[in-house]
């Protein structure tokens, strides 16, 4: 008997067939919604980075699903195709080349970048357009392209620098966790095309279960610090990374370690909001109190005259 | 020598009543353009800072055209009011009477000019307002900027564009309470309005709230 413990793979999707529609909506960007009647069940995309072999099968076939393509690209010195998200490319493979100091190894660490989906987005809470970022009850967060006016907000809001705005019709683009997909049973396409099945999706109950295997089976080999990315600061995240290294996000493509919200957004869309309204409000209503306490400041006709004596009163 | 607030065109036309010159044509379309500027930016801006205004994006075609157009008009306005900062700064100087007007804003407020120093072309209120302006459009213009990303995305970093869309928003709410109390003074001080539409005042309006000014128009005269 071998005297390891086989870790199982689930299937690299499992069917959750939930229907979203706008009655499963939790938050919507610049309006307030009534909680869904029926919460469905939180779901998942877990990357399990110490799987990855980076062959990059997730970005075709996110291309293919989206319907999206991008133009032949030149080397620039590593193997990030293309190099950075794009309006049209919602997921990129980051590769870096990491020296172990305690192994002296060499460890290749290939991140999966693109939207978390956060329990407490930013792109959301900075959106001024009603409805045009919205968060079902299974987390997904979700742009509407017909309500973005492309302002940009919810690249500033985003925590993990997501969001891209197109060139082309000025509407911001980033992965949908294939809602579309999800809202009709199918799991995300780049789960589909994970050939190492370092990409599942489930509920997030069953990622984290599998999750715990794998950190378990990670320990097992060495990795003392295995753990699972599911960041608090944000509420938790709907896309989770099983990482070798969890007490340092930083070497994965600097993965942020404590990711939230700025606070300087946190004081635009909240203080400032409520404290400028009540501002503006305050100078127009000491303004008209003034003017019914005071009355009119009129010329008198003794200024008349005075002005009159003043130039010499001549006509 | 002339004043430092007296400005080209003013001048005094005896008779009854006395009539004053106050703004020369270019003056008041220069003022105006900023004026209708500075609303449409206003009712602009407001649609995107709170949600509970978004619906004044229908004004401006819906919520892409507002995102659009909000920043040209924010161009035009800076242009337009380097104008006016061009032809007023001078007399908008701080003088020694401004101090004393100030310290007595109670009279200020009360309508009690007979206990107010005699002053020139402008008041300190005037005067605070126009350097508040001036300010806060090269802050607005400056943050405004850094968060126009159709043009200018890539010279900013996310961290400066956060920066820039908190200072912007505060900066807006500063300048459109400055520009309640100059609306509002305006309408409060009767006969203060003509002076921008007409391009004139009365000599009573003048020897009531700007008699220093008066006075510098008649001895100029003479």
């Amino acid at each position: 008997m071998a005297n390891f413990e086989f870790v199982t793979s689930p299937a690299p999707t499992k069917d959750i067939k939930v229907g979203l529609g706008d009655g499963d909506l939790v938050k919507r960007s610049a309006s307030t919604v009534s909680p869904p009647a029926k919460a469905l069940t939180p779901v998942a995309k877990l990357i399990d980075v110490s799987k990855c072999i980076g062959c990059k099968a997730c970005e075709v076939a996110c291309l293919e699903w989206n319907d999206k393509r991008i133009p032949v690209g030149e080397n620039v010195g590593s193997y990030d195709f293309p190099p950075d998200l794009t309006p049209n490319m919602f997921t990129v493979m980051r590769f870096t080349e990491w020296v172990n100091p305690q192994s002296q190894n060499l460890e290749w660490l290939i991140r999966k970048d693109g939207c978390m989906h956060c329990e407490d987005p930013g792109c959301l809470k900075a959106c001024p357009a009603p409805g045009a970022i919205v968060q079902y009850s299974n987390g997904i967060v979700d742009f509407d392209h017909d309500k973005c006016i492309g302002c940009g907000y919810c690249v500033k809001g985003c925590p993990f620098n997501i969001p891209r705005i197109s060139q082309v019709d000025h509407k911001a683009y980033k992965c949908t966790l294939c809602s579309d997909r999800v809202a009709v049973g199918q799991g995300p396409a780049c789960a589909h095309a994970c050939p190492t099945h370092a990409i599942v999706f489930g509920t997030k109950d069953e990622m984290k279960k599998h999750a715990d295997d794998r950190i378990k089976d990670l320990k097992s080999r060495g990795f003392a610090n295995a753990g699972l990315y599911d960041p608090p600061g944000v509420g938790g995240t709907h896309v989770m990374y099983v990482l070798h290294h969890a007490d340092q996000p930083q070497i994965y493509a600097n993965l942020p370690k404590d990711p939230h919200i700025s606070p300087i957004v946190e004081v635009w869309k909240g203080l400032t909001k409520y404290a400028g309204l009540a501002a503006m409000g305050a100078f127009a209503v000491i303004g008209l109190v003034h003017h019914v306490v005071t009355g009119a400041n009129r010329v008198s006709p003794e200024d008349e005259a005075n002005a009159e004596k003043l130039t010499g009163g001549r006509p | 020598m002339t004043a430092y607030d007296v400005e080209s065109g003013d001048q005094v036309h005896p008779g009854r009543p006395v009539t004053v010159d106050r703004y020369t044509a270019g003056a008041r379309l220069n003022h105006w353009v900023t004026a209708i500027c500075l609303v449409l930016l206003a009712l602009s801006g407001l649609a995107l800072f709170t949600p509970s205004l978004y619906f004044l994006t229908g004004l401006f075609g819906g919520g892409q055209w507002t995102r659009t157009v909000h920043p040209w008009i924010g161009v035009v306005l800076f242009v337009s009011f380097f104008g006016l900062f061009v032809r007023f700064w001078k007399a908008n100087l701080w003088k020694a009477e401004d101090g004393t007007w100030m310290a007595r804003m109670r009279d200020v407020l009360g309508g009690h000019e007979e206990n107010l120093p005699e002053i020139g072309k402008y008041n300190a209120g005037q005067k605070v307002v126009f350097w508040a302006m001036s300010l806060l459009i090269i802050v607005l213009i400056v943050s405004g900027f850094a968060i126009w990303d159709q043009y200018f995305a890539q010279y900013t970093t996310i961290d400066q564009k956060r920066w820039a869309v908190l200072i912007h928003a505060m900066a807006a709410v500063t300048i459109i309470c400055v520009w309640i109390v100059h609306v509002y003074a305006a309408i409060w001080v009767r006969g203060t309005i003509s002076a921008m539409t007409k391009g004139r005042v009365t000599g009573g309006w003048a020897w009531r709230h700007h008699r220093k000014w008066l006075r510098e128009l008649v001895s100029g005269k003479k």
